[in-house]
């Protein structure tokens, strides 16, 4: 049985990555799973410099999931250089970064520095709903996201370049189509879905930040129904997630086009649901006899 | 609940998170904190208030549940002192209990436990029983024991005799008038703070609280390096 997969250039010994923001930068989770069975880790946005995020609260649940508004606190790409990456290596497993910014100058400076690090691959965050520069103001139109991706490609041209997407558009096809016209190696999706809630005995938002990003099983049909569409429009890769908290659903989003998968808010439910998603996907293969992996993406047959 | 691994190792104003439920509804864990530690035995004491805490209050006797702790490297600091006062208000009592349990024959102890009403009332034999230097049980409405805040009567009690260290767990209000008067006057702090979490582990970074003891203020987390806090350190 194969599990191993291609993810623009990217091996991975199987389809299952944990989602940037919901996994640190893996120290957390070590204690709980064995993090070489993962097939890549995306480590918590990092941007040039330290960012102390949003005020409290940032985190709300919601049926099907949470919201949240963290506002990428990070503690900069020279301590994670320093800290973070040389532990992480001692892992075997691929290790992307998620790189934000707050103008393109941000995003170019960035990338030139993980160019020359120690890492797999870069996922680029043009998606985040919870800062106020940047991310989603470049990433919600074709011309935006091509701008910012070629820009970026310029100086990453040792590692894979993938463009993480916001669902907060009409047409995801549009920013997808921006990123692999500017020379992007794959895509990711979807981030969070844009969302507020409201305690109805102060009358307020609960989250400090008024709005946040929706993640959790709530999102996944609309993350499937996106990655298929993206599928559809494009050529390079898809990493696809969104609401994942086992094998099945996993094999949704393989179905609907995904090379990949990230798990997001379902290590918050189970620490252990990156490796029970792995297991899933391995059991779903034996059921239906399948030899490689790769034989499903992009599958689904449409009515 | 029988857990000798959480038992043997928990320290005082930890924590757990507690799954809930099979379907993922609700989707996240139950932070709940540690009442008391006793052999291989861990309790704990939860208000059921909502979706959560009322599944958690139908598991049978003698099922298994997942649980994630114990939690938080802040924690209550128990060693040798004086004299301290320990304030708990409604369900922050419990984190309370297992640190008085063992500062017990450290120091002499003076116990501050407000609550709403007579029905909110709860451990007071418990802490009864540890035999202390003195239990105050303050009701806001007077419907039990005595009438008023529990921080009025631990003010007017330290005014006589220096403590110090206080311990506070409790509603915001209450924590936050505790923290001034202890800064105001001096007197070293701990308190337990809430905040809504995701992870319970650090990594997802909800849970943030004001960190002001460095040279610039940052956030900090709860789950991490809280509960538990040194007043002090943190603006609330």
């Amino acid at each position: 049985m194969k599990t191993e997969v291609n993810l623009c250039g990217i091996k991975m010994k199987n389809p299952v990555t944990v989602a940037s923001g919901t996994f640190g930068y893996g120290r957390e989770y070590s204690g709980y799973i064995d993090l070489n069975k993962l097939g890549g880790i995306i480590t918590k946005g990092t941007s040039l410099k330290p960012r102390g995020g949003n005020p409290s609260p940032r985190i709300c649940e919601v049926p099907g999931g949470l919201l949240n508004s963290i506002g990428l606190q990070n503690p900069g790409v020279e301590y994670f250089a320093q800290f973070d990456l040389p532990w992480l290596r001692s892992f075997d497993t691929k290790i992307i970064v998620n790189a934000c910014g707050s103008t393109i100058e941000d995003y170019v400076e960035l990338c030139k520095i993980l160019n020359k690090l120690d890492i797999d691959g870069v996922e680029l965050n043009l998606s985040c709903p919870n800062v106020k520069a940047g991310c989603l103001a470049f990433g919600t139109t074709y011309e935006g996201v091509k701008e910012v991706t070629s820009k970026v490609r310029k100086v990453l041209t040792d590692k894979p370049l993938i463009v993480k997407l916001t669902p907060n558009v009409s047409d995801i096809t549009l920013p997808a189509k921006g990123a692999e016209d500017a020379g992007a190696d794959g895509v990711s999706g979807i981030n969070t879905i844009l969302a507020m809630k409201i305690d109805i005995d102060k009358r307020k938002p609960v989250l400090a930040n008024n709005t946040g990003g929706l993640s959790g099983p709530a999102i996944r049909s609309v993350g499937v129904r996106m990655v298929y569409q993206m599928s559809q429009a494009i050529k390079i890769p898809i990493l696809g997630m969104g609401g994942i908290v086992n094998g099945d659903d996993a094999i949704e989003y393989m179905l609907a086009g995904a090379t990949a998968v990230s798990i997001g808010a379902g290590n918050f439910m189970d620490p252990e649901t990156s490796i029970k998603t792995i297991e899933g996907i391995e059991n779903y293969m034996k059921k239906h006899n399948i030899e490689d992996i790769n034989s499903i993406i992009g599958t689904v047959k449409m009515n | 609940m029988k857990a000798p691994e959480i038992a043997k190792t928990a320290k005082p104003g930890q924590f757990l998170e507690i799954k809930v439920s099979e379907t993922g509804e609700p989707f996240l864990r139950r932070p709940i904190s540690i009442y008391n530690l006793d052999g291989d035995i861990v309790e704990f004491i939860f208000q059921v208030k909502g979706k959560g805490t009322k599944l958690l209050s139908e598991f049978e006797i003698g099922s298994k549940i997942d649980i994630m702790g114990p939690l938080g490297f802040g924690t209550f600091k128990v060693q040798e002192y004086n004299n301290v006062a320990i304030i708990g208000g409604g369900i922050g009592t419990y984190p309370l209990y297992e640190l008085t349990k063992e500062l017990k024959g450290k120091t002499n102890i003076n116990v501050y436990l407000g609550f709403r009403d007579k029905n909110l009332v709860t451990c007071e034999k418990e802490f009864e029983k540890i035999g202390l230097n003195k239990l105050v049980i303050t009701t806001d409405d007077g419907s039990y024991k005595e009438k008023g805040f529990a921080i009025d009567f631990m003010k007017k009690d330290i005014e006589e005799h220096k403590v110090d260290m206080i311990f506070a767990c409790g509603p915001l209000p209450m924590l936050k008038a505790v923290r001034k008067y202890a800064i105001e006057n001096n007197i070293p702090c701990q308190i337990s703070l809430e905040e809504r979490m995701g992870c319970g582990i650090g990594a997802c970074l909800g849970c943030a609280v004001k960190v002001i003891s460095g040279e610039e203020p940052r956030y900090g987390h709860v789950c991490k390096e809280g509960p538990v806090f040194n007043a002090q350190d943190v603006e609330i």
